[in-house]
C-alpha cells in the first residue's frame, strides 16, 4: 500500500486524539472495559492505538480491528471526559478507514452491500421486510419453526431474537399510515415526523402513535414521503459516504415542510439527525442545510413536554417503571430529564431509578447480533440491576434498547411478570389510546 | 524480550488469570497519565494471589522486570514498563471491600477504586480521608504505590497516613504480612510505610488494611476574591495560624480564572488575581462559628469580595470552578504538564513569584493552582508536544520549577511520585548519601532489580525529556 502517513493520520484524526490526556476518567463509564476487563476495550485504550498509528509504531491495521469492531459506539465516554475527546468522531473515522482497506469475504460484502445500500433506505424494502414478519407470524411458519427447534440452528442466535420479535402489523395497517394529522384544540407547533426505516418496519403501531400523540399534545404533524433511513447503522459501520448520501436525501425531503420541529421516536436516529451537521460540515453547499436540519432534530419527548405534557392521563395502579436509557440519547442529544417527567406525570405509578441507568444496555444497533456474546454479557449485567429495582415495567426510547430488554426479559424467565414498552406505547396507553 | 520458553512457563504458572501477548493489547498497557510509550512484553491478570506471586518468583529467577499497574492514572510515569518485561494490571483484584466499624478499618484488595472505599466508609458513618482528585478511577494499589494525596491532604494528610497493615509480594515471590490492625503498632522497623509510596519499586501489594475516621458530621465553604496573589498567600497563612483547620484550601491563579471563564462561564471575576476556596468540616455549631471567623480574616487581608455559600446547590457551583481548571486549561493547546511541586507554607507567595519569573523567562504558558493549604501547588504548564522548539523551553521550564522548590526548603513531589520523569531530580533533593541509602535498600530488597525498574532512582545521565 503506498500511502504517507500524512493520508493515515487525517482518515484516522490522529490530531483528535491529542486532546487525550490518557486521565483514564472514562474506565469507569465504559460498559465494555466494565464486561471485558482489559484496557484494549476501554476508550483511553481504543484511542491510544489509534495515536499508534498515527505515530507509525502501528503499522499492521488489523491489529485495531477487533477493538474498534467490540466497542458499542455508546458514547458515555464522551460525557465522562474532562477535556472533551471527539470520541465518537475518532471511532468513525477509524472505523471508515479500516473499512476502506479491508476485504470483506463475499458474503459478508454481498451481505454489507445489500443492507446498507438496498434495504435499510429504501422504504418499499423496508416495507417488505414488514409484510415478510407478518406473514411469517400470520401463515404458521412462526410457529413451525419454533416447534420444530430449527430456530436454535440459525446463525447469529438468530433464533433467540425471533422470540421477541414484536407483533409485526398487517399490510391494512401498514398501509393506512398518516400523512398529516391536525393538532387537538389550539395549535402550538407544527411538526414534521421521522418515520425511521427499522422503527417503521418493526414497530409500525408505536409510529403511529406517537403521531396520535403528538396532535393530541397539540402539533399540527405532517409525516414527509421521501423520507429515509436516518444512516446511524451506516456510519456506525464505517460507511461513511452512503451515511451522508442519507443525510442529504433526508435534508432535501424535510425542506419541503416548513416545520417548527423534526420529531423522532427512536434514539439511535435521533442522535445521528441531531449530527448531520458534525456529519456535512465539510461539504460548503451541505453545511448551513445540515445545521438547520439538526437543529431542529427533536426527540418526542422534548416535544410532548413543551407542549405541556400528554392531557388527560388514567391513573396506572401497582406498577413499578423502571428506564434504561438511550446511550445515544443521553449522551448524544443530551436528552435525559424529559422522558422520566413524562413518567413520573404519569398518575399512580412508581418510578425506580436502576443503578448505573447510564450504562448501555449492549443492544446498540446490531451490535447484539454481530457480537452476541460480549453484548449478552452487558445484558446480564443491566439486568442485575434491573431486577433489583423489582419493577414491572421496562421504558425505553429506542427499539434497539426496546428489543434488548425482551431479550433481557426472556433470558432471565420473568416474561410473565415483567413487560418492556416504547415510552409511547407507555404514554398513548395511559392515555386510553388504541 | 521474553523467549518462547519463557511465555510457556508464564502461560503455566497464570491458570486462573490470563496473559495478554496480542499486539493491540501490549499496546493497551503501554502508557499512564505521563509521557512516553513503552511496549510491554506481556501482560497479566489475575485475582490469585498465590498464582501471583508464582510469577514473581518465575520472573526474578529469570530477571525479567515486572510493573505492577493499576488503573494508570498515574502523572509520574509509575507503571510504565520502561525496561519492556511484564505488566501485572491489579485492577482485576478487586473483590475484598470489608469495613470493620469496631476496629473502625476497611480491610481491601489493592484493584478497589478509591470512591468505592470512600462510598462503603460512608454509609457507615465513617470516612476514609485521603482523596485525589482522580479517586472514582483510581485504584487504592496505585494510590498506595504512589501515596496520593489531595485536597484533603492539610487537615488529614494522604495516604500512608491511612494505611497501617499490608500484604505484599516481595521481589524474590515471597508473602509478607506488615503492621497488623492497630493504630498502634511500634513492632520492629515500619515496612508498612516504606512500602507505601516506594511506586512498586519494593513489592506487590495484595491487600491493604486502612484506618477510618468517624465522618464529621458537617461541612462548611468559602470562596475569597483577592486582586492581589501576595494577599491570597498571606490570607492562607493567616486562617492557619487562627487555630481554624481547614479540612479543604485551595488556590487558583488569574490564568486558572480566566480558563475556567473562557470556558464556562460562572462569573468569576478575569481581573482579580487569585481565588481561594476553603472547606472546613466538624460540628456544624463550630463551623457557623469559624466560617465567620474565616470571612473576617479574608478581608483583614484585602479579599475584594467572600462568598459563603447558603446551600449544597450554591456549594456545589463553587467547587465546580476549582473543577474545570483541569479541562478549561487543555482547551488552550493539547499537552499538560501537571507538575506538583511542593514548599513549606510560609513559602507559597515566594513560591508564587518564583513560578511567574520562570513563566516569563522562558515564555511558556503556566498555570497556577492546587492546595495550597499545604503548599502542594500544581503548577501546570499547557503546551503542544508537537512543538519540539517549545517543549524545549518546557523541560527547561520544569526543570527550575522542581529547583525552586528544593531550594525554597520544599519537595519534589507531593502526591503524584516520582516515576521516570522526575527521577533526575532526586540526587539534588535528597544529596548523594541520602539517595545512596534509597538504593541500597532497593538492592535489599530487590538484588536482580526486577521490581518496576527505572523508577526514581535515575539512571547514569538520565534527563527530563518531553519531546
Amino acid at each position: 500500500m503506498n500511502e504517507t502517513m500524512e493520508q493515515l493520520r487525517q482518515e484516522f484524526q490522529y490530531d483528535k486524539t491529542n486532546q487525550c490526556v490518557q486521565c483514564g476518567y472514562c474506565l469507569p463509564v465504559c460498559p465494555t472495559y466494565m464486561s471485558m476487563g482489559k484496557e484494549t476495550h476501554s476508550p483511553r485504550g481504543r484511542i491510544n492505538l489509534v495515536k499508534m498509528v498515527g505515530e507509525g509504531r502501528i503499522t499492521d491495521l488489523s491489529v485495531l480491528e477487533e477493538p474498534l469492531s467490540l466497542c458499542l459506539g455508546c458514547r458515555a465516554c464522551e460525557t465522562a471526559c474532562p477535556t472533551g475527546v471527539e470520541y465518537g468522531s475518532i471511532l468513525e473515522s477509524a472505523r471508515a478507514a479500516l473499512v476502506k482497506r479491508k476485504t470483506f469475504s463475499f458474503p459478508t460484502r454481498l451481505v454489507r452491500k445489500m443492507m446498507f445500500k438496498k434495504v435499510f433506505p429504501s422504504k418499499s424494502l423496508m416495507n417488505f421486510t414488514g409484510h415478510s414478519f407478518w406473514l411469517y407470524e400470520k401463515t404458521g411458519v412462526q410457529k413451525l419453526m419454533r416447534k420444530s427447534k430449527l430456530l436454535h440452528k440459525l446463525p447469529h442466535h438468530l433464533g433467540e431474537f425471533e422470540a421477541i420479535m414484536p407483533k409485526a402489523a398487517s399490510p391494512k395497517q401498514r398501509a393506512h399510515s398518516y400523512s398529516y394529522v391536525k393538532a387537538k384544540g389550539e395549535r402550538k407547533y407544527t411538526v414534521a415526523f421521522f418515520t425511521g426505516c427499522i422503527m417503521d418496519a418493526m414497530f409500525h403501531k408505536i409510529n403511529d402513535l406517537s403521531i396520535r400523540l403528538l396532535a393530541e399534545a397539540g402539533c399540527d404533524v405532517y409525516v414527509v414521503d421521501k423520507q429515509t433511513c436516518c444512516g446511524a447503522l451506516h456510519a456506525h459501520s464505517g460507511e461513511m459516504n452512503d451515511a451522508k448520501e442519507l443525510a442529504k436525501r433526508n435534508i432535501i425531503a424535510f425542506e419541503e415542510i416548513e416545520a417548527d420541529y423534526i420529531v423522532n421516536n427512536a434514539g439511535g436516529c435521533g442522535a445521528m439527525l441531531y449530527e448531520y451537521a458534525h456529519l456535512l460540515k465539510e461539504e460548503p453547499k451541505w453545511k448551513e442545510r445540515a445545521s438547520v436540519f439538526s437543529a431542529k432534530s427533536k426527540d418526542i419527548s422534548q416535544i410532548l413536554i413543551s407542549c405541556g405534557g400528554v392531557p388527560d392521563l388514567k391513573i396506572r395502579e401497582n406498577e413499578r417503571v423502571t428506564y434504561q436509557r438511550s446511550c445515544h440519547m443521553t449522551n448524544v442529544q443530551k436528552v435525559t430529564a424529559e422522558p422520566v417527567q413524562l413518567l413520573k406525570g404519569i398518575p399512580g405509578i412508581q418510578f425506580v431509578e436502576m443503578k448505573e441507568a447510564n450504562m448501555c444496555c449492549g443492544s446498540a444497533g446490531i451490535y447484539n447480533m454481530v457480537n452476541y456474546d460480549e453484548s449478552m454479557k452487558i445484558l446480564d449485567e443491566k439486568m442485575k440491576h434491573m431486577k433489583e429495582t423489582k419493577a414491572t415495567v421496562i421504558i425505553t426510547t429506542n427499539p434497539g434498547c426496546l428489543l434488548q430488554m425482551k431479550l433481557g426479559i426472556e433470558r432471565e424467565n420473568l416474561s410473565s411478570s415483567v413487560k418492556a414498552l416504547h415510552l409511547i406505547e407507555y404514554l398513548a396507553d395511559a392515555a386510553g389510546m388504541k | 524480550m521474553l523467549t518462547s520458553n519463557q511465555i510457556m512457563e508464564i502461560n503455566h504458572i497464570v491458570q486462573i488469570g490470563r496473559v495478554l501477548l496480542d499486539e493491540h493489547d501490549r499496546y493497551s498497557y503501554s502508557f499512564d497519565a505521563s509521557f512516553g510509550t513503552y511496549l510491554p512484553d506481556a501482560v497479566v491478570q489475575t485475582k490469585h494471589v498465590e498464582e501471583l506471586a508464582e510469577l514473581v518468583k518465575f520472573a526474578n529467577q529469570e530477571g525479567i522486570p515486572i510493573y505492577p499497574r493499576g488503573q494508570s492514572t498515574s502523572l509520574s510515569g509509575g507503571p510504565l514498563p520502561v525496561q519492556g518485561g511484564i505488566v501485572i494490571d491489579l485492577s482485576v483484584m478487586n473483590d475484598i471491600l470489608d469495613i470493620d466499624e469496631e476496629d473502625l478499618v476497611a480491610v481491601v484488595s489493592p484493584g478497589v477504586l478509591t470512591s468505592a472505599i470512600h462510598k462503603a466508609a460512608e454509609e457507615k458513618g465513617l470516612m476514609y480521608p485521603p482523596d485525589p482528585s482522580s479517586s472514582h478511577v483510581s485504584t487504592i494499589g496505585g494510590n498506595m504505590a504512589e501515596n496520593s494525596g489531595g485536597p484533603r491532604g492539610l487537615k488529614y494528610g494522604v495516604t500512608k497516613d491511612y494505611v497501617i497493615g499490608l500484604e505484599v509480594i516481595t521481589p524474590e515471590g515471597e508473602i509478607i504480612q506488615t503492621g497488623g490492625r492497630t493504630v498502634k503498632n511500634v513492632t520492629g522497623y515500619d515496612l508498612t510505610k516504606l512500602i507505601v509510596g516506594s511506586e512498586g519499586t519494593l513489592g506487590i501489594i495484595t491487600k491493604a488494611i486502612l484506618r477510618l475516621i468517624p465522618k464529621p458530621p458537617a461541612t462548611a465553604t468559602l470562596m475569597a476574591i483577592f486582586s492581589n496573589l501576595v494577599d491570597a498567600g498571606r490570607a492562607i497563612s493567616n486562617i492557619l495560624s487562627s487555630g481554624i483547620l481547614p479540612s479543604k484550601m485551595e488556590l487558583m491563579d488569574q490564568a486558572s480564572i480566566i480558563a475556567v471563564e473562557n470556558y464556562q462561564p460562572m462569573g468569576l471575576p478575569k481581573d482579580a488575581e487569585a481565588i481561594i476556596l476553603l472547606e472546613l468540616d466538624g460540628h456544624p455549631l463550630a463551623l457557623q462559628d469559624e466560617i465567620i471567623q474565616a470571612e473576617r480574616l479574608c478581608y483583614v487581608v484585602g479579599a475584594s469580595q467572600v462568598k459563603i455559600p447558603k446551600n449544597d446547590m450554591e456549594k456545589e457551583e463553587i467547587w465546580r470552578a476549582r473543577k474545570l481548571v483541569s479541562p478549561a486549561i487543555v482547551r488552550i493547546k493539547p499537552t499538560k504538564i501537571s507538575e506538583d511541586a511542593t514548599v513549606p507554607r510560609s513559602k507559597i507567595p515566594e513560591m508564587c513569584e518564583r513560578l511567574q519569573e520562570i513563566k516569563r523567562r522562558y515564555q511558556v504558558h503556566l498555570v497556577l493552582f492546587g492546595h495550597a493549604g499545604d503548599g502542594n501547588l500544581h503548577p501546570n504548564i499547557i503546551c503542544d508536544k508537537s512543538d519540539a522548539e517549545e517543549m524545549e523551553r518546557v523541560e527547561k521550564a520544569v526543570a527550575e520549577i522542581f529547583t525552586a522548590a528544593v531550594e525554597l526548603g520544599g519537595t519534589l513531589s507531593g502526591e503524584h511520585g516520582i516515576g521516570n520523569m522526575k527521577a533526575p531530580f532526586m540526587e539534588m533533593e535528597l544529596g548523594t548519601v541520602g539517595l545512596d541509602m534509597m538504593k541500597r535498600i532497593k538492592k535489599a530488597w530487590d538484588p536482580n532489580n526486577i521490581m518496576n525498574p527505572g523508577k526514581i532512582f535515575p539512571e547514569p545521565g538520565q534527563k527530563l525529556e518531553l519531546k
